[in-house]
């Protein structure tokens, strides 16, 4: 348990890269794209946690409750909803490949010429 | 067992291992079945899984915050993306 | 370089990034054993500091500020480039997509899907606007509102009236709301510069009670521009997409949406 968590980023990121580089589907390799990002937010919030600490909001319980670190989750969540726009913008760039060249395949576009 | 805080919302220790253990490994398989599907609509569907068991793992983490920015973002809003831009593409195709 | 090449290096590489990260990983204090002195002063801090009882957003909109605006304009420039990237295409398609489109067989939107859509558009519109308003005191945001407004708008298209959609949300005026959004956040911070504090100081009061909604000062204004800009931004991005995917009906024909967006009361 102390490092499990860890193992698993490393597994998740492992796979995302497996199929980002073995993809035949430009929209494919964008979806394994998401599933690498989703590992930095496990690997964010698995540092920042404290054994037997409640969420760092004292909206009910008193202010000196042992809590996790509120910083990384600061950072885990404008990452979340940045990432998805950025996505976006990916995913227009794909739809453009495939107006101009016709075909979604990252193999064969890497080796087409203008 | 010991509580973990003496507050009305906390769970023993022991179980809050075991939740994050179980929830550990449903992410990992959950993300190898994302990227082992090659048909990228059958992909957009699991990936709308993934990211529900990916707020639940968050939840778990003590982090409620980015729990309901990825249940957002994740389950609903990439989806929409994702689809649209798949209906845009298969519809130069035809 | 054919797949199984591919694979092998691929394989090398990963071999190599495995092994230094393991590396790195057996020099962690491991999971739970959070040693770093920054998150604990905070969380004894912060409370008597902001009067804001989410440290979350406290630290997303006082502490780390300014992170938080280049996140934001991140945001907004992936929209517009969204914006650019798709709208170039739309001038070539215009005479193709009539043809396309006549001979389509459309199946209806049901009723139970127009139904339900339409119910929920109010509440998911209110919980949004909570959650944009409230950071200081629950878990919530800017940021978490602000994509919950946008899924508002969508229920309006998922109901089966796109040309609501398109009146209810013109370009125009999702444009010049999400600049607001992002202009009002960096014009909050600058406002502090003229009084001689630094960029993004917290210099409204406080209030008294922590956690209430006019508590913890810019806390709870930054959040709401957070809010309109980042469902200004998901706006734009989802209805540049179901602008070019889609057939809408008009009366009892089909015809295809090669026209630009348009005031609401003037004709197509």
């Amino acid at each position: 348990m102390q490092y499990f968590p860890f193992v698993v980023v490393a597994w998740i990121l492992a796979v995302g890269l497996y199929g980002v580089v073995t993809s035949r589907h430009l929209v494919h390799q964008i979806i394994c794209l998401i599933v690498v990002q989703s590992s930095t937010y496990v690997l964010l919030l698995g540092v920042g946690y404290v054994t037997g600490a409640v969420a760092p909001y004292f909206f009910d319980i008193p202010a000196h409750t042992p809590a996790v670190d509120p910083v990384v989750q600061a950072l885990a969540l404008t990452d979340v909803v940045v990432e998805a726009a950025v996505t976006a913008l990916l995913l227009s760039f794909a739809i453009q490949a495939h107006k101009r060249f016709g075909t979604l395949d990252p193999q064969e576009l890497a080796s087409l010429k203008g | 067992m010991t509580l973990a805080v003496s507050t009305p919302y906390t769970v023993p220790i022991g179980f809050m291992d075991a939740l994050q253990i179980t929830i550990l490994v449903l992410v990992a398989a959950g993300a190898t079945a994302v990227v082992l599907i090659r048909q990228p609509v059958h992909q957009v569907l699991v990936l709308s899984a993934y990211g529900i068991l990916l707020a639940v793992l968050f939840l778990a983490f003590q982090a409620p915050d980015v729990t309901l920015s990825e249940l957002t973002v994740g389950a609903v809003a990439l989806p929409i993306i994702l689809l649209l831009t798949l209906a845009k593409i298969k519809k130069r195709e035809e | 370089m054919s797949p199984a090449q591919r694979r092998w290096m691929f394989g090398l590489g990963m071999a190599g990034l495995a092994a230094f990260y393991l590396w790195g990983m057996s020099g962690l204090p491991g999971f739970g054993n959070y040693p770093g002195p920054y998150g604990f002063v905070i969380l004894h801090l912060a409370v008597k500091q902001t009067f804001a009882t989410g440290i979350v957003s406290a630290i997303n909109f006082e502490y780390r500020g300014f992170d938080t605006v280049g996140e934001e304009f991140i945001l907004f420039a992936a929209a517009a480039g969204t914006g650019i990237v798709l709208r170039r295409l739309r001038g070539e398609r215009d005479q193709s997509a009539t043809d396309e489109a006549a001979d389509r067989e459309v199946p209806a939107t049901s009723g139970a899907v127009r139904m339900v859509a339409l119910l929920f558009t109010g509440p998911v519109m209110l919980v949004g606007w909570w959650l944009a308003s409230h950071a200081q005191a629950n878990p919530s945001g800017g940021f978490q509102g602000g994509v919950i407004l946008a899924t508002a708008f969508i229920l309006v298209y998922l109901s089966g009236e796109f040309l609501v959609l398109k009146r209810v949300s013109p370009v125009a005026l999702t444009e010049a709301v999400e600049a607001v959004g992002a202009g009002g956040f960096a014009a909050i911070g600058v406002a502090a510069v003229p009084m001689g504090l630094a960029f993004l100081t917290n210099y409204l009061p406080k209030g008294q009670l922590a956690g209430a909604v006019s508590s913890s000062g810019t806390i709870a204004l930054i959040s709401f521009f957070v809010g309109l800009e980042v469902g200004a931004a998901f706006i734009l991005i989802i209805g540049e997409l179901l602008e070019q995917t889609l057939l809408v009906r008009q009366g009892d024909r089909l015809c295809s949406t090669s026209r630009s967006w348009s005031w609401p009361g003037s004709s197509p």
